[in-house]
């Protein structure tokens, strides 16, 4: 075992992805407290590592099978590297790679997993991850007393400012031919995306409604109050999914991240993955009849009046 | 082709949650469990794989409160079996433990396809599609949005960040966490539950006494200490409704 703290970088379109600035900052302080190092798997992008300078070294992997984001390629991939590092602290985010591979490090490395962490601090040997849990509405503190551990961390958590830093890391390319040979999952190809309609983020006032929205029928209320503000109606994955909404105007960690100057949140819980895509909006006004429900957290003004009552009378106050 | 759909049940969000006496566990005696919404999905997908290629879909369940709800209510939707793994023990079951049990029960089952949700809201250590798949040694792809199951391979859709989709084809059988289905989940009345339940369908089968440890310690639960909170407004739609025009004014996005 080491002391070691291993980030995986995530990668889209060429460009690191925010989010591993920020675990590799947190990544740092951790190494620093145990007297560990930093180090980073880069896979299929080693022309990016140049960038990760708060890291002590790189791991870069190049292959055919890593030249597109291949959940079974990574793993196998990344088990091998904890095997032969053996880090005390495995870091990835809980975007797509992070549900695809830190349960499987876990079973894979026989370590434990804590899935959807905001917090991780180092506490003597070990380390205390706060998590969060039933949709953010508690959060669990888990301590990882072990030699070894794997941490999803929800993006946003920590400062990206601390993971970047201006000097080169040590390289170290690693041979990944031997452990991707027989891999049963291919990427075929790129979904080309629906144009959309309407460009939500370029839109200074957004109405946007959640699951306190019944039936597609019940939309026409909030359509209205869209109109009446001149702005595009926008929404939570609940409503796309349903088809009630088309993917484009889909606020969140699988759609897009807004940053309007009035969000209205009509109906919207607040859980985690809608807020990681509109908590820098400059004003954020929020109804939802639970008095508890975590978009009052991000939001700057709220009310629990239901929404089918608050919006006519919205309506009446703003149609010229 | 087999289609298998594990499915869970979760406490309501919506509902407040107390927490036990000792802090570790959300207190469940007065809570309102649904099943988990994106297993929901799963079996959407898979219901629509049996209609475009008549393979038979299995949904199957812990004994976990009102799960019975859960698996007539797929028997309903077209599931041609539904399976209770029953003698799990009450409280919050570790994903590691969960999927241990399941992993057992599979190991004896057969099949080409396990789609179950991409998470779920008690997910601590890990979501159950990966843990069943590293468990399996099988491929596993999550945050998928459609499965097409031809012959010995499917073709998945995954979300990747900010709205990319790649298309993979998997070896099966493979092991799918499901973000979304292909289609909303489709409705199915009470009476036509209330049918399944009357057949008695649902098969009782002892779960297997696997291992399935997290490997950490679970100090306590607490919530969210809030940083900020939204100032709230008080008073009746009226009112409220001419605060926020206010609001929204003074911020210079509307006349006046």
């Amino acid at each position: 075992m080491s002391n070691d703290v291993l980030v995986l970088a995530e990668h889209q379109g060429g460009a690191l992805c925010t989010v591993t600035f920020e675990l590799a900052g947190r990544a740092r302080e951790l190494a620093d407290a145990w007297g560990g190092q930093v180090q980073v798997a880069l896979l299929g992008a080693s022309n990016l590592a140049g960038q990760l300078g708060s890291a002590d070294v790189v791991f870069t992997a190049e292959h055919p099978a890593l030249a597109d984001y291949n959940p079974e390629a990574y793993e196998r991939v990344l088990l091998s590297i904890v095997h032969a590092r053996t880090p005390r602290l495995v870091l990835l985010s809980t975007a797509t790679a992070g549900l695809d591979l830190s349960a499987a490090l876990s079973v894979g490395w026989d370590a434990p997993v804590v899935s959807s962490v905001v917090g991780l601090s180092a506490e003597g040997e070990g380390a205390l991850a706060t998590a969060q849990i039933y949709g953010g509405k508690l959060l669990a503190e888990v301590e990882l007393a072990g030699s070894r551990a794997v941490c999803a961390v929800i993006a946003g958590s920590f400062p990206a400012a601390a993971g970047r830093r201006d000097r080169p890391p040590a390289v170290e390319a690693i041979d990944a031919a031997a452990v991707l040979d027989g891999l049963r999952t291919s990427v075929t190809g790129v979904v080309t995306a629906e144009a959309g309609d309407v460009d939500i983020t370029a839109a200074d006032v957004l109405v946007s409604v959640g699951r306190g929205i019944g039936s597609r029928d019940d939309l026409e209320v909030a359509e209205e109050l869209a109109d009446a503000l001149g702005a595009p109606l926008a929404g939570s994955r609940p409503l796309t999914d349903q088809g009630w909404l088309p993917k484009s105007r889909q606020v969140g960690k699988s759609g897009v991240t807004v940053k309007p100057k009035l969000y209205l949140a009509l109906g919207i819980s607040g859980a985690p993955e809608h807020v990681e895509g509109m908590r820098d909006a400059e004003l954020v006004i929020a109804c939802n009849t639970d008095a508890k429900a975590p978009i009052f957290d991000v939001a700057h003004y709220g009310t629990t009046v239901d929404l089918f009552d608050l919006v006519p009378e919205l309506v009446k106050r703003l149609k010229p | 082709m087999k289609v298998i759909v594990p499915v869970k049940q979760v406490p309501d969000v919506v509902e407040d949650l107390e927490l036990t006496a000792d802090g570790t566990d959300v207190d469940r005696e007065f809570l309102k469990f649904v099943v988990n919404e994106f297993d929901e999905q799963a079996l959407e997908e898979a219901l629509c794989i049996k209609e475009s290629s008549g393979a038979a879909v299995v949904v199957v369940g812990l004994d976990e409160p009102d799960v019975d709800q859960a698996l007539y209510g797929a028997l309903a939707k077209g599931a041609d079996r539904a399976v209770k793994l029953v003698g799990t023990g009450e409280g919050w079951l570790p994903g590691h433990r969960r999927s241990a049990i399941l992993a057992a029960w599979l190991a004896g089952e057969g099949y080409d396809l396990v789609l179950t949700g991409v998470q779920a809201a008690d997910d601590l250590d890990g979501q159950l599609a990966t843990l069943l798949g590293a468990r399996l040694g099988l491929p596993h792809i999550s945050v998928v949005v459609r499965v097409d199951a031809e012959g010995s391979a499917a073709r998945v859709r995954q979300e990747l960040a900010g709205g990319t989709v790649v298309e993979e084809a998997v070896a099966l059988p493979a092991v799918i966490g499901v973000q979304a289905a292909r289609q909303a989940p489709r409705y199915v009345s009470i009476s036509r539950i209330r049918q399944a339940q009357q057949s008695g369908a649902v098969e009782e089968v002892p779960a297997a006494t696997a291992d399935g440890a997290t490997g950490f310690r679970l100090r306590r639960l607490l919530a969210p200490e809030r940083t900020s909170h939204a100032e709230m407004l008080r008073g009746g739609p009226g009112e409220v409704a001419e605060r926020i025009v206010e609001l929204i004014r003074a911020k210079g996005l509307i006349p006046g």
